[in-house]
């Protein structure tokens, strides 16, 4: 076997591993990386900020199904990754971060720019390294991504000592990854299955909650083809817009703090929950006691430690979710042949409800724009083949309400850890790992003026994304709890930003085109412009009236009964029953 | 209280104690007592966990717990199906009362000297909390215990079952609860 470095046999594991580009910056202690790195076939992206590289693996894994990789140094290069790999665990987006640390003899030390990112990392990842035998990096890096991919996918850390890179080692990659204590179970039992489709056949009032599994488990199909076995009402939580064609007449849209009103009481009236890789997130029951009362629960996931940690299931399914639709279809079929439940009465009451309570917004009455206005109109315009990044609160909200998704993996945003700063990265990763699909960042200016440093990236490296920064000068979601909660007191929400900074010079100094638009009837013509420009990146800056808010809202803490559509107003209900 | 007692075997990598404390402390679980150790095979360290479970399910911590890739297998040590122990080294004054104390709970005598002797008991929670309420009144001057250690009785072994079977507690109905986590 030849002689080579830690650092070779590294860029080697990691070309073996599949990689074809990682996100990253240099730094001392991941420097002799660095030096194999730039021979490598892999596409290595020079980000402006590590937790740039980190959200850019994401909104790559995101995007392609891909494992996302990300490389920094040690110390601060290491620290500035933990938002991303916590907000890619919260989301069960698999990817692999690598790190340098200080060489080992320095290691405990407090040596410069140490710091004992296994240690940081250990509660954020699914599982971590630290590398300091050269030997051993091979197989770190095989396991990693295997570790990030299967099962219920996540972020991984490598973290390689500077003299392990520097040492001489032989390069064997591991043909096959074995690991004692990890070995998740991909087929469900067959008595989980006929179980689930026994309550299903028996069911009068079912839904299908559909989580982001179905699109981490490529079962988008399988879901639809149980959709329309059953006739079952279909919601899609945050994390799973695009798993369920929107335009289906089925789905009842998004349940949750700020879902419609027939996808949170359809949840709240069931008779029998159908829960595909979703997990009782306090943002879709609301108080969880009070949370669908009357359903049986079929929980279908991956991770069995997903079943029964927020809400007791009655049946449960673990495996992929994919394999699972592939028996669990037949099996409900194979029931309703023998007797079909009638679901006609439950499809009525549920459809009346989604047609008297749409999703809508005001016109603002002093004539400025409103944001769901300027949200829509991409979605429109741009189409259901783009893929769409959103930031963290209203932008983000609005942007999932008001976008129609048709298909998996074109509705990227920070669902779990509630990431600000998330789109612009994230669309950038979207970018390299789907660069013939328009990416567009839906961003508010709060979380743009966290992350927007890397347009430059972008504008470098070729990743012509558009940016849209639904500006209205303000923590618009943290504005509207005071608003709501707190007697209209606004401490430290306003953030001036149609004033400062100059979005649209900021924009050019980037090397990005900057578009500016303040009147409703210059939407439609901003959008078609920026859709026109496609070898840089393009950022529009939408001036949108201030005081607009998400509707409808189940306030947190509250239960889903107390849902209201608009300020104050609880839907009146024409059924009875209700 | 709740207590239970879970036999885990682990890698035996670095890290892994900090993994699975890590774990218990961010996910509320109160550990009880926890004892570590090596094992028949290098490999693997076993770990005892007694938890304090008050508001949480036994199945849930057992589950959360499997996810940590170091962890190979789990199983609840029952009292009624398993041997339980834990060593506690106390100093005492040395006099007749207890010395018949000492006898009366099997303790050994291990250390005596200047009118104070250190005793060593290995048992059970409960005769070790039995010993202790009993020379309590005569004055204990220190003590050390060590967490509980367990082992099932009969011929099956945790080893055995983690290194021959494959598929976890994969139940289609939650509520028979399965003892064992393998792999």
């Amino acid at each position: 076997m030849t002689k080579v470095t830690g650092a070779q046999s590294l860029v080697n594991s990691l070309e073996a591993a599949g990689v074809d580009v990682m996100f990253g910056i240099p730094g001392g202690a991941i420097l002799p990386a660095y030096d194999p790195i730039y021979d490598s076939k892999i596409r290595h992206i020079l980000v402006r900020h590590e937790q740039g590289a980190g959200h850019a693996a994401t909104g790559y894994a995101q995007a392609t199904g891909r494992v996302g990789v990300c490389i920094a140094t040690s110390g601060p290069g290491a620290t500035n990754l933990v938002t991303p790999l916590a907000d890619a665990q919260m989301d069960s987006v698999p990817i692999v971060a690598i790190t340098g640390q200080v060489p080992g003899p320095a290691i405990g030390t407090d040596a410069f720019q140490e710091a004992d990112i296994r240690g940081v990392t250990m509660p954020v990842t699914k599982h971590n390294y630290l590398i300091t035998d050269p030997n051993d990096i091979p197989r770190a890096i095989a396991e990693a991504f295997h570790i990030a991919s299967t099962g219920r996918p996540g972020a991984v850390l490598v973290d390689i000592a500077k003299d392990a890179l520097q040492m001489e080692t032989t390069f064997n990659y591991p043909k096959q990854v074995s690991l004692a204590g990890y070995n998740p179970v991909l087929e469900p039992k067959t008595q989980a299955i006929s179980d689930a489709a026994a309550l299903i056949a028996q069911s009068k009032k079912p839904v299908l909650y559909v989580g982001g599994g179905i699109i981490k488990a490529n079962a988008a199909k399988e879901l639809l083809l149980l959709a329309e076995i059953t006739g079952a009402p279909v919601v899609t939580t945050l994390m799973a817009r695009g798993a369920f064609p929107d335009s289906h007449p089925q789905h009842l849209g998004m349940p949750g703090m700020h879902g419609t009103v027939a996808a949170v009481t359809a949840l709240q009236k069931a008779d029998l929950l159908i829960t595909l890789g979703a997990r009782f997130d306090d943002r879709v029951t609301g108080k969880l006691s009070t949370f669908a009362p009357n359903a049986k629960v079929i929980h279908a996931d991956i991770d069995p430690a997903e079943i029964g940690k927020n809400r007791h299931a009655d049946v449960a399914i673990i495996g992929d979710l994919r394999n699972i639709l592939i028996k669990l279809n037949p099996a409900v079929k194979a029931q309703f042949a023998k007797s079909a439940p009638d679901l006609t009465p439950w499809q009525n009451e549920v459809y009346t409800w989604r047609k008297n309570f749409p999703l809508g917004y005001d016109k603002p009455a002093d004539g400025s724009i409103s944001p769901q206005y300027v949200i829509e109109r991409i979605g429109k315009i741009s189409g259901p083949d783009t893929i769409f990044a959103a930031g963290v609160g209203q932008h983000q909200m609005w942007a999932s309400q008001f976008i129609g998704y048709e298909k998996p993996r074109t509705w990227l945003n920070s669902g779990g850890l509630g990431t600000m700063g998330y789109a612009v990265p994230a669309a950038m990763g979207a970018k390299v790992g789907a660069p013939d699909t328009t990416v567009w960042a839906i961003d508010g200016d709060g979380c743009f003026q966290m992350t927007n440093q890397e347009l430059v990236t972008c504008a470098l490296n070729n990743i012509p994304i558009k940016v849209a920064i639904i500006n209205n000068e303000s923590l618009g979601m943290v504005r509207q709890w005071q608003t709501l909660f707190y007697n209209q007191r606004y401490s430290n929400t306003s953030l001036e930003s149609k004033r400062i900074p100059d979005f649209k010079m900021l924009a050019e100094a980037m090397g990005c085109v900057g578009l500016r638009c303040d009147r409703p009837e210059d939407v439609d013509k901003t959008i078609e412009a920026a859709m026109a420009i496609n070898d840089r990146p393009v950022v529009v800056d939408f001036s949108v009236f201030r005081d607009a808010m998400v509707w409808p809202m189940v306030a947190a803490g509250k239960s889903n009964d107390d849902i209201t559509v608009v300020r104050s107003m609880a839907p009146v209900w024409d059924s009875q029953e209700l | 209280m709740a207590l239970h007692t879970l036999a885990v075997l682990v890698e035996n990598s670095p890290g892994v104690l900090a993994r699975v404390a890590s774990l218990f402390s961010r996910r509320g679980y109160n550990i009880d007592s926890l004892a570590v150790g090596p094992t028949e095979n290098p490999k693997v360290s076993r770990m005892t966990i007694v938890l304090n479970l008050e508001g949480h399910a036994l199945d849930q911590v057992s589950a959360q717990l499997f996810k940590l890739v170091n962890v190979i297998g789990i199983s609840e040590m029952k009292l009624s199906d398993s041997l339980q122990r834990e060593l506690l080294l106390v100093k005492v004054p040395a006099n007749p009362i207890t010395k018949e104390i000492a006898a009366k709970f099997n303790a050994i005598i291990s250390d005596e000297s200047d009118g104070s002797m250190s005793l060593e008991a290995v048992g059970e929670k409960a005769s070790i909390e039995g010993l202790l309420a009993a020379l309590k009144p005569h004055g204990i001057r220190e003590l050390v215990q060590s967490g509980l250690v367990a082992l099932e009785r009969g011929a099956s072994t945790l080893a055995d079952r983690t290194l021959t079977t494959m598929g976890t507690a994969n139940e289609s109905n939650p509520d028979n609860k399965t003892a064992d986590y393998q792999n």
